[in-house]
């Protein structure tokens, strides 16, 4: 495995190379909310309108089918990097929230009846909680909700407890955007299939950092978005076993999910085109293909084994900070992601005064309400990092914090 | 960008005015900015229409709680009539500092929660 070498990294990503304010270069620690994007995907999105626009599926002119070939080709390109059985288990939404969006419509609806369990955990994002209190609301469905340990780790027995109530979901995340935990996958799917449960895991954190293989993790479904993985907005993933997905009714109605029309009635279209209703994102789809070939090329392990040198260098830094409070597990099992709150100093106050030098972090609760109730904090400052962030950021930041005390001392 | 946070403004984030809640008060109102866990609560004391005594308590960055430090200050001995005439802009002055539109809400909160209490009107949240 290569070692990651930051500054050649750098080199591919422009909006790196530029200043916040004249002589303050930007220090990008806000990868978890959204990544930046290399020069190949920049291409690949300028090129599909400049070269190849025109609309997907049964065109018969030149320009049609170079498109088709770059959406389908993305598709392709997706269903290998995440090891799917099928290029038709990959279905392109708008985002990782459409795509559970859709499963709760879809699977949910035809599926869930009065007084079936989900079963959910303190850690999610707020697109793996609303869809299914949205369901559960119409339906009458019941939430469970896995608790966190002090440590900021899913709280195993406790769902196991839940489990014995034979839920007919579990959703959780792969990877906290806010703890940075790290959440035993293929452990969790093995007890929840004992158990009787469907499972849906959020990936939006993990597919960008790390080697995600739905067919070992033995998930149901799995979802992620473009933006965080160096693609663009506006497209995202479902990726389900084919079984499931055919069984399951379409979601929105459109062209390109059917295979005929009728005035009265319809036949929907075979997978994955089955959910995938009107002209879909096929510049982004282009665009996330590219940052599939980009990620491969740099390597997903050595860009996780670098995330883990620079996660732990960070801890370390940051423990060095008076009165910084840092909230998840240690180094050994998170990912590149550190929420913490400075005594006396609202996250807000922490954000702008790091923006003075040129350090993006967020501030806030990060679409995680619930669990910045639990961890009994109104807000808290985050850093995430990615494969072109480097040490030298990691001792901006900290340098920042200093003043961010001095100032409010 | 850090010139927001010019000594006034520090002084009052770090020594509040008229901080507390009081009890009893005529008037007690409260409101949040959910986004960013701000929670501003102003209680007055009344007497023929004019603010005898107003004190704010909640939570929030350095931005909200020095505006409610400030015009809490604005505030006192004010008749109900002029409390209704402080408008944003007052608010602004007295901060003296230029605001991105994200932190604007947070200069304007406890303004907002004043107004509510000023005009009669009834938000009360439970804590």
């Amino acid at each position: 495995m290569p070692a990651l070498d930051p500054q050649k990294i750098r080199a591919d990503f422009p909006v790196l190379q530029r200043e916040v304010r004249p002589g303050v270069p930007l220090v990008y620690l806000d990868s978890a909310a959204t990544s930046q994007k290399p020069d190949a995907v920049l291409s690949a999105l300028d090129s599909y309108y400049r070269l190849h626009n025109a609309n997907v599926h049964r065109g018969i002119h030149t320009l049609a089918e170079e498109a088709t070939a770059l959406y389908e080709g993305a598709r392709r390109k997706v269903a290998a990097f995440i090891n799917a059985a099928s290029a038709r288990e990959v279905i392109f939404t708008r985002n990782a929230s459409e795509a559970i969006n859709l499963v709760a419509h879809s699977w949910g609806r035809a599926r869930l009846k009065v007084g079936d369990r989900l079963l959910l955990t303190e850690m999610e994002h707020h697109s793996n909680l609303v869809p299914w209190q949205m369901l559960s609301a119409e339906r009458g469905l019941e939430i469970d909700i896995i608790p966190i340990t002090a440590d900021g780790l899913l709280d195993l027995a406790e769902a196991d407890k839940l489990l014995a109530l034979a839920p007919r979901l579990l959703a959780f995340t792969h990877m906290s955007n806010v703890l940075g935990t790290i959440n035993p996958v293929a452990e969790l799917c093995r007890r929840a299939h004992a158990a009787g449960a469907v499972v849906l895991v959020d990936g939006a954190q993990s597919v960008p950092h790390f080697a995600v293989d739905v067919q070992a993790l033995g998930a149901d479904f799995y979802v992620f978005s473009s933006h965080k993985m160096c693609g663009p907005t506006g497209i995202g993933v479902l990726w389900g076993r084919e079984a499931l997905l055919d069984a399951m009714p379409p979601f929105l109605g459109g062209g390109d999910m059917i295979s005929s029309v009728q005035l009265r009635e319809f036949t929907p279209a075979a997978l994955p085109h089955k959910f995938e209703a009107g002209t879909p994102a096929i510049a982004e789809a282009a665009g996330l293909g590219a940052a599939v070939d980009y990620l491969q090329a740099v390597g997903i392990d050595s860009i996780h084994a670098y995330e883990a040198e620079l996660t732990e260098y960070v801890l370390e830094r940051l423990s060095e900070v008076p009165g910084l409070t840092l909230y998840g597990p240690p180094a050994a099992g998170r990912g590149g992601v550190a929420a913490f709150t400075l005594k006396g100093v609202h996250a807000h106050d922490v954000a702008q005064v790091l923006d003075g030098s040129g350090v993006a972090v967020r501030a806030g609760m990060h679409c995680t309400m619930p669990l910045h109730a639990r961890l009994g904090v109104s807000a808290t400052a985050r850093a995430s990092f990615y494969l072109y962030n480097t040490a030298a950021e990691i001792d901006v930041l900290v340098a920042g914090l200093e003043r961010v005390n001095n100032m409010f001392a | 960008m850090e010139s927001i946070y010019r000594e006034q403004i520090l002084d009052h984030y770090k020594y509040p005015r008229h901080k507390g809640q009081l009890d009893p008060a005529d008037r007690s109102f409260a409101a949040d900015n959910p986004l960013c866990g701000d929670r501003i609560r102003i209680d007055m004391r009344l007497e023929d229409e004019r603010v005898i005594e107003a004190n704010f308590s909640g939570d929030g960055c350095a931005i909200s709680q020095a505006a409610a430090s400030m015009l809490m200050e604005l505030v006192q001995g004010k008749t109900l009539a002029e409390v209704r005439q402080i408008s944003r802009e007052d608010v602004l002055e007295m901060l003296g500092i230029e605001l991105s539109a994200a932190r604007l809400k947070c200069a304007l909160l406890s303004l907002k929660v004043l107004k509510v209490g000023a005009y009669g009107l009834q938000e009360w949240v439970e804590d």
